[in-house]
């Protein structure tokens, strides 16, 4: 009976989205103004119906309806009580039904943050997004409908995937689609501008803090992806270039470079046409992201999906969003002027050159993932395109970005000199130079490569940092740190993240030491000054799986330092193995091992032995950026005029 | 106004050389590191440029694995149910290489061997990369592509 509620429900919040979407709009245009305030109530219903949907779902999955087709598939009475949580999204209808939920969330949020939006324009925004919601709830109960049921009903459950089965992909996914559903906010209202034909820098001042806060999301689940494949795929790598990997990364790096255009277009009313298209842009790649995830054309653990119908219908969906989008852009993007002086030494030049050389990393990264597609689709073979491509791009594109991401904070808007700052860039330069050349000499060998990325890095801290100096002026210096926005402080502390990413990345990837060896239990292993011990092989149980578990110690000059246990997990459902590696994660340093296989014997295996320096400061130059975002959303600026609107509720009708 | 005018011209003018420059590395960064797939049948009928890097897929031969006792060296024997090549790799085989499995290795041709610098097997066990269904049918005809299990 329940699930039958939620379907029903989620049925109920369609009917509800075509209202949301059709009314506002024609009632804008053929100004009915009891049409256009239907979309606030609106939004928050359809919220309701589908909180209730998904905790349909969550109720089957806790209490262990196997006669729902989803449960059955995607969870086990002995799948931990977490987990049972985190299946609901664990395959293709649920993550679809999270979407949906994200999605209703962000447009209710825009409806309870809007007050101090034209009611004209608010309405539009979350009309549009109810646009985008129908297309997602049709695809839903059309193609994946979470609640069909199974008869008879089996007496167990095929449980989750087991590569699931871990705190890090429970709540990547969530924050993932948090981001990439985000960027529906921007979009709706460069569609809604596009419609009504007005653009001010109002429009980007009321685009900016939604555009943040889903960059913040974005990299919070990329970074937790990351952190995932790192210690759960037993590869110890952190980024392997991956199509789906890719397909999350196209929509953050399109979102980098409209968070900084949209800055510019605030501040200077300059850029405007291009923010719009940004904002476009990167909605469609979200979508892009999730058509590719989801339809089975690439080979990953995302594509739960392998059914041409589905795929199809996104592609369907993605042509429609991004085509009509795209076409509206082209018709009315003439109405947008900027008349603007555009100085060559300005923060503003340094956010076109953050621009140009995201949108060539974004496009580079794009004609990666697609090439291979486009090569089948052609007939001409199947190709695989390598880490190498885009490990050169980013290496040479990344040294013109550290510089303008250093100096741009430091330059003022609109026109700056160089001279103001010649003693600080002088200063900051040969500091971060020297820190880049002498670092390496504490490694085990020289390499300039990371002399270079080191003091790249550097400079973009330490420009950033002065940025604080710039800010306190020469009276009354800690008043000045206090009046200063909070978004000032976003962009310090999110350039200080880049700068921290771009060390630890550099370090990591010259420095690591991967060995992959035979070890027979007693034997010991040394890597730098560490000495890893394989002291023993024992058996154990988990709750759904039984393990084999290496007894790992390790000792640095005769102290131990810690006792590692990587298991050999197989889950008892589905049969399948799984490696869990075991780390000690250190500021400095991660040591690694994970088992491999065991050989002749039983106390013989192959063992992975890692020494990974400063790979943790690759996730915490993630957390940083993330604040930043959410240190720029949240700035006064942005909650003022709503704070106002409480005040004088009658100057804007709803 | 001229002299801003020619400003921004200037801008414009090293904006697209900028971008031409990375058009071009880009696209050549992208013919260098493309791998083809190739099945067993068209290694062995010499089709694969000597010396290339690239991809190979198939079914791992039942019984075809052997270890060497004093390394991490494996050996096996890959098929698409038509002809066999002798894969050779060096490290830990991940956690779903099983015999009579599909895999896909990278790697080169040396004596008549492959010599794979990494071996993948995905994800689950009723999963088949399309490659190698394809290469597969390709092979044997339309009849059973369906892995037995």
């Amino acid at each position: 009976m329940i699930p039958e509620l939620g379907h029903f429900s989620l049925i109920l919040a369609l009917a509800l989205g075509i209202l949301m979407a059709v009314l506002p709009l024609l009632g804008a245009y053929r100004g009915i103004a009891t049409w256009v305030a239907f979309a606030h109530p609106a939004a928050r219903a359809q919220l309701v119906l589908v909180v209730f949907s998904y905790l349909c779902l969550t109720w089957a999955f806790l209490n262990n309806d196997f006669s729902v087709a989803y449960v059955a598939n995607h969870s086990n009475t002995e799948l931990p009580l977490i987990y049972r949580i985190s299946g609901v999204w664990g395959g293709h209808e649920g993550s679809l039904l999270l979407w949906i939920l994200i999605l209703s969330g962000w447009t209710a949020a825009v409806s309870l943050f809007s007050k101090s939006l034209p009611a004209l324009l608010s309405s539009r925004v979350i009309a549009v997004m109810g646009l985008i919601g129908v297309g997602f709830l049709l695809f839903t109960l059309l193609t994946s409908n979470p609640f069909s049921r199974m008869f008879p009903p089996p007496l167990e459950g095929r449980d989750l995937n087991p590569l699931l089965q871990d705190f890090g992909l429970a709540v990547h996914p969530p924050m993932l689609y948090f981001g990439y559903v985000g960027f529906s906010v921007p979009f709706a209202f460069s569609i809604a501008a596009l419609l009504s034909g007005r653009f001010d820098s109002a429009w980007a001042h009321w685009t900016r803090p939604w555009a943040n806060m889903a960059w913040m999301f974005l990299t919070i689940g990329i970074a937790l992806g990351s952190w995932w494949a790192y210690y759960e795929l037993g590869w110890g790598g952190w980024w392997f270039w991956d199509p789906v990997e890719n397909a999350s990364f196209m929509p953050w790096l399109a979102g980098t470079a409209l968070i900084h255009s949209l800055a510019a277009t605030e501040k200077r009313g300059i850029f405007k046409a291009w923010s719009v298209l940004l904002a476009v842009l990167a909605f469609s790649l979200s979508l892009l992201g999730t058509f590719l995830v989801r339809s089975g054309v690439l080979i990953s653990v995302h594509a739960f999906a392998t059914d041409p119908a589905r795929g199809l219908f996104i592609l369907i969906f993605l042509g429609i969003v991004t085509g009509s989008s795209l076409l509206l852009y082209a018709c009315r993007s003439s109405a947008i002027v900027s008349r603007v002086r555009f100085y060559p030494v300005s923060r503003e030049m340094m956010i076109l050159v953050n621009n140009v050389l995201f949108g060539i990393l974004c496009f580079a990264v794009l004609l990666g993932t697609l090439y291979p597609l486009i090569f089948d689709a052609l007939n001409l073979g199947k190709i695989s395109v390598g880490p190498p491509y885009f490990d050169f791009i980013f290496t040479w594109l990344g040294i013109p970005l550290l510089f303008a991401a250093g100096t741009g904070t430091l330059l003022r808007w609109k026109k700056d000199d160089f001279s103001r700052m010649r003693k600080r860039m002088l200063a900051a330069g040969i500091a971060s130079a020297s820190i880049g050349c002498l670092t390496p000499l504490s490694m085990p060998f020289y390499s300039f490569g990371v002399a270079a990325g080191i003091a790249g890095g550097m400079l973009v801290i330490l420009l950033s940092l002065s940025v604080i100096l710039d800010r306190m002026g020469h009276k009354n210096r800690m008043r000045n740190l206090r009046t200063t926005p909070r978004s000032i402080y976003g962009m310090i502390i999110a350039h200080i993240g880049l700068g921290i990413f771009i060390i630890g990345v550099v370090i990591t990837t010259v420095y690591s030491i991967e060995k992959d060896i035979r070890m027979h239990t007693g034997e010991s292993y040394e890597i730098g000054s560490y000495t890893f011990v394989f002291d023993d092989v024992v058996s154990r149980e988990g709750p759904n799986y039984s393990s084999v578990t290496g007894i790992f110690n390790v000792y640095r000059s005769n102290r131990r330092v810690a006792l590692l246990e990587p298991e050999k997990r197989i889950y008892r459902v589905q049969k399948s193995p799984m490696t869990e590696a075991a780390i000690d994660a250190g500021f400095t340093r991660d040591l690694y091992v994970a088992l491999g296989e065991p050989l002749e014997s039983p106390e013989i295996w192959a063992v992975r032995i890692y020494w990974k320096p400063l790979v943790r400061w690759i996730w915490l130059g993630a957390i940083f950026m993330a604040a930043g975002g959410l240190l720029g959303a949240t700035d006064k600026r942005y909650r003022k005029r709503a704070q106002g609107r409480n005040i004088h509720p009658a100057q804007h009708p709803a | 106004m001229q002299a801003q005018r020619r400003t921004r011209l200037l801008i414009v003018v090293m904006i697209l050389i900028g971008v031409a420059i990375s058009a071009v590395l880009t696209l050549l960064a992208l013919n260098e590191n493309i791998n083809l797939f190739y099945s067993p049948s068209q290694v062995k009928a010499g089709e694969v440029p000597p010396n290339a890097s690239f991809r190979i897929g198939g079914m791992v031969v039942v019984g075809s694995v052997e270890r060497n006792p004093d390394s991490l060296e494996v050996s096996f024997d890959l098929t698409d149910t038509a002809q066999v090549v002798t894969v050779i790799h060096t490290g830990i085989l991940p956690d779903l290489f099983r015999e009579g499995q599909g895999i896909v290795a990278t790697g080169k041709m040396q004596d008549n061997h492959f010599l794979a610098s990494q071996v993948l097997a995905k994800h689950d066990e009723t999963y088949m990369a399309p490659e190698i269904s394809e290469s597969i049918k390709a092979a044997y005809g339309e009849k059973s592509i369906e892995p037995v299990y």
